[in-house]
């Protein structure tokens, strides 16, 4: 299909106010008399506050206030970012407190102080003293299950947040109709979402007696909801203004500090108080990526078909639920839609452990689903002997298919042309045959995944978007969303979408950034992949509504019927002849300020989007292994995407980009370390956690197969998340093919990948000697 | 202890009273509100606080407000002139650079001191050059091309 504007790689409409310096993050803004807030932290894993004296702290000259969990509302609530459920059946677990009088993890919030500055705060922090009955703690989730482990919460007996799971067919007789039923064991560790700007926010109390909040959100609605909660505030006390945020990743789709730093504000009497995390902070004391544990039982012929499977996932959520059990049943549900099974038994745990909260990230329990699948299936090609290719292919879904749990019915699915992009970019065969029978230390290989993934939460949630549009005299247009832009570039989609819709060149539609829950359109925000789809769908509407009504007017000037016309480049032109009627100027002001008829054009309406579209792609990789020192390179990487219509190909060859650095990240190098006796986080800075460098990042390769998605905004489907998923099964194929070794636990960093080679028998003797 | 210091930001004189201890960071953002110098560890892990002192990229957040006295800074607000972007500045733009934009002020500073030196430099030496700002959207790529762009036209306007 033809467009102007979409399809295009429009200049995201933020870049010169971010290469400027313009734009404001939420530590940009200054109130007066602002004051500073820090908190004190569990120096144990699992411990009671016995008893607290704050006097001295509260002694010390600049200190505005002090205070516990004594000092505030006992309110339990849950901080995930999902649509509230009216049916209490379906809510987050309510495990949370603002600070809390059982400190969980190392690092849990006990104390807060509000000062003058930062050095008042911080020595204030040291005159609190607190006094700890330190209990047992578990760092495992095999641990905490155990009979007689210590429980971190009352009412979640075993540690078990939830076991809630799905199935269907019986793979318990499909184990007894295959040819084979093969096992495999698979983990993933923690890993932290990184986002460069902190987790920060301020807040006050306004001449209205309202709370305030600023804050790097990527869901201001929600946070405005859960602070009122929180605080047991009347939700529409509470205001929040999201303005630029540096990132997000899935740790600003949850409730972090907002709460406090409210409640920072009211204990100093409504003073603005600003609660910005140090790095080492965010570490443990936001989100993690769960840590998994997956075993897979499947059923298979011996031509390759997938009979059943059995997946049993144990995932470690740390000391609060957060996103909790969601996670896990996101993993779930997103290999379905991509292999044929006949029957599936997914069986899942989530368990509280003594660590840092695990919560959204990048791909929501996917990537580690992805990572055991993907392996499994290269480690049950290579038991059949059967091409790896072949076999994914020989499984896969078609178009048409339903998914028999949630009915979801695939529309597109461009996975086939995926696979035969991604074998011709990275020429597969001829790789494949250079690579045979390699004995030096040096080894390459070659690996691919699939995967497949969802746009938005439907039918799990509520998938409500906003969006309105208000004409001005010019023509312009001003465009509002509640769905926020947080570097993904889902403002210049939208524009872009509405400049389509309406004709008018890119610079004609404003969009204004800041979300503020005041004025913003209702929308839950940025997660799920759902901006580009779901609020897409808002915005053509709201767009659509605004064609129709400046057609009317146009019809009253000019006479001919709205259907005889269209808008074409800021000119109202009727249709048949290709003739300029009038400009849109002209309709615009005759809007604002014909004497009997005016009524500005505008819309403000939302969608309710009860479907969901499927997004698909492969990665292919080719490794270079050195056998000798266990490092593992990236050669050569491919990530090929079906997201539907791509709306933006500049924008999202960078999401491409960015997930895939993620993903080579956790596959290679990235893990959250814990001292096993304490609990305490050994890596929590950017020196000792390794976020890969520009040097650790090999060149990334985005290929698009484009379908047509019907349900989605000019066919376009989810991107965001989707990079992520494919690249460390992929890369750990690509290992197994350059050396015969499987790994089965990532990341792949030296040390493991050399002894398990070693282990393998893959180094001479001589080169043993040496070590 | 209090000090007085005298400096220039982006060109312009300024002196102020800072207490010995205080950051460069934290001057620069708290007290003469060039917020384009963003936080992001506080301890120069990130590279996102790079400022120019003299010319030279250096981590604004381990680097003292007092050592700054008769130094010249530029930050970001002070790269584009007339309210045009430099060269830099439209290599990220155009070669899409740009996603939550907290690591750029510290890049677009970087680049601007290579592109200064006049030198040339290989693709690893970009990227070496560059190594010490950490960016968790882009995976790096675009802003390499953007980099090498500026680098490229400045070399070409050069000759």
């Amino acid at each position: 299909m033809d467009h102007n504007i979409v399809g295009k790689s429009v200049t995201r409409l933020d870049a010169v106010a971010k290469v400027t310096g313009k734009a404001k993050y939420t530590d940009d803004f200054f109130e007066r008399d602002m004051l500073v807030g820090k908190v004190l932290r569990s120096p144990h894993a699992h411990a009671v506050v016995k008893s607290v004296d704050l006097s001295r702290a509260r002694a010390l000259p600049g200190v505005a206030a002090v205070f516990t969990a004594l000092d505030l509302p006992k309110i339990k609530f849950a901080t995930a970012g999902h649509p509230w459920s009216l049916d209490p059946g379906h809510r987050d677990v309510e495990d949370r407190l603002i600070l809390t009088d059982k400190a969980r993890f190392v690092g849990d919030a006990v104390a807060a102080v509000v000062a003058e500055d930062a050095l008042t705060a911080e020595k204030a922090l040291r005159l609190i003293d607190i006094e700890y009955e330190v209990l047992p703690h578990v760092l495992t989730a095999e641990d905490a299950m155990k009979e007689g482990a210590p429980l971190l919460h009352e009412n979640r007996p075993g540690n078990v947040v939830s076991s809630f799971g799905v199935q269907f067919g019986d793979v318990e007789a499909e184990f007894g109709r295959a040819d084979h039923v093969i096992e495999g064991d698979y983990e993933t560790s923690v890993v932290q979402h990184c986002h460069i700007e902190s987790m920060s926010a301020f807040a006050y109390v306004d001449a209205d007696g309202r709370v305030v909040v600023n804050s790097s959100t990527q869901i201001p609605h929600i946070v405005r909801r859960i602070v009122a909660q929180a605080l047991g505030l009347p939700w529409g006390r509470v205001q929040v203004i999201k303005p630029y945020i540096g990132g997000g990743f899935g740790n600003k789709q949850d409730v972090v500090v907002e709460p406090l730093a409210a409640a920072m504000s009211l204990a100093a009497g409504g003073r603005p108080v600003r609660y910005c995390m140090t790095r080492e902070e965010v570490f443990i004391d936001t989100r993690t990526r769960h840590a998994m544990k997956l075993h897979l039982k499947t059923a298979v012929d011996a031509d390759g078909t997938l009979r059943g499977i059995h997946v049993q996932l144990l995932s470690n959520t740390g000391a609060y639920a957060s996103h909790g059990h969601s996670i896990a049943m996101s993993a779930g549900g997103k290999f379905r839609p991509l292999y044929d099974f006949a029957s599936v038994k997914f069986e899942p745990k989530t368990v509280y452990t003594n660590l840092p909260v695990a919560g959204a990230m990048r791909g929501y329990g996917t990537p580690q689903i992805f990572f055991a699948l993907e392996s499994h299936l290269d480690d049950i090609a290579r038991r059949l002997g059967i091409d790896p290719i072949e076999l994914r292919r020989k499984n896969l879904i078609k178009v048409g298919h339903q998914d028999p749990l949630t009915k979801n019915v695939v529309r597109s699915f461009g996975i086939p042309q995926c696979i035969e992009k991604g074998m011709e970019l990275i020429r597969w065969d001829e790789k494949r045959r250079a690579h045979l029978d390699q004995k030096g230390p040096r080894r390459r290989g070659l690996g691919m995944a699939l995967f497949a993934y969802a746009s938005g939460t439907h039918p799990v949630a509520l998938e409500l978007a906003g969006a309105r549009i208000v004409m001005n005299q010019d023509g312009s247009v001003t465009l509002q969303v509640g769905a926020t832009e947080i570097g993904q570039g889902s403002d210049t989609v939208f524009a872009q979408i509405t400049a389509e819709v309406l004709g008018l060149p890119i610079g004609m539609v404003h969009v204004v950034t800041t979300q503020d829950t005041d004025i913003t359109p209702f929308d839950s925000g940025a997660y799920a992949s759902r901006q580009t789809f779901v609020t897409g769908i808002a915005v053509r509407k709201a767009a659509m509504e605004v064609r129709d009504k400046v057609l009317e007017v146009a019809a009253r000037r000019t006479g001919l019927a709205p259907a005889e016309m269209d808008i074409r480049d800021c000119r109202i032109v009727e249709t048949a002849l290709g003739r300029v009627v009038c400009s849109l100027e002209d309709v615009a002001m005759d809007a604002y300020y014909d004497r009997l008829l005016a009524a500005p054009i505008t819309s403000d309406t939302s969608a309710n989007v009860r479907i969901n579209a499927m997004s698909y792609g492969a990665t292919f990789v080719e490794v270079d292994v050195d056998v000798e020192t266990g490092k593992v390179e990236v050669a050569e990487i491919w990530n090929v995407h079906d997201s539907g219509t791509i709306i933006n190909p500049r924008l999202a060859e960078g999401q491409v980009h960015g997930g895939v650095s993620m993903a080579l990240g956790a596959a290679l190098l990235e893990q959250m370390l814990f001292d096993p006796q304490t609990g305490k986080a050994l890596n929590n800075n950017l020196l000792d956690y390794k976020l890969p460098t520009i040097l650790d990042t090999p060149r990334i390769n985005a290929a698009f197969v484009e379908t047509f998605e019907a349900a989605g905004s000019f066919g376009s489907k989810s991107l965001g998340e989707c990079p992520v998923i494919s690249p460390a099964p992929a890369v750990r194929n690509a290992v197994l093919d350059a050396t015969g070794v499987a790994f089965h636990k990532i990341p792949l960093y030296p040390q493991v990948v050399f002894e398990k080679f070693r282990e393998a028998g893959l180094l001479a003797q001589r080169s043993v000697d040496h070590v | 202890m209090q000090k007085r210091i005298a400096l220039k930001v982006n060109g312009r004189p300024v002196q102020i009273e800072i207490d010995i201890r205080e950051s460069l960071l934290d001057v620069l953002r708290d007290r003469l509100q060039f917020t384009g110098v963003k936080q992001g560890c506080s301890v120069g892990e990130c590279g996102a606080c790079t400022v120019l002192i003299d010319g030279v990229p250096v981590n604004s957040c381990i680097y003292l407000a007092a050592w700054a006295d008769g130094k010249s800074v530029t930050t970001v607000e002070g790269i584009a002139q007339d309210g045009r972007l430099s060269p830099v500045q439209e290599a990220f733009v155009e070669e899409g650079a740009i996603q939550c934009g907290f690591c750029t002020p510290g890049l677009v500073l970087s680049t601007t001191a290579l592109v200064e030196s006049g030198k040339r430099f290989t693709h690893d030496e970009v990227r070496r050059e560059l190594s010490g700002h950490l960016c968790r959207c882009t995976g790096y790529q675009k802003i390499i091309d953007a980099a090498e762009r500026a680098l490229r036209e400045a070399e070409a306007a050069s000759e």
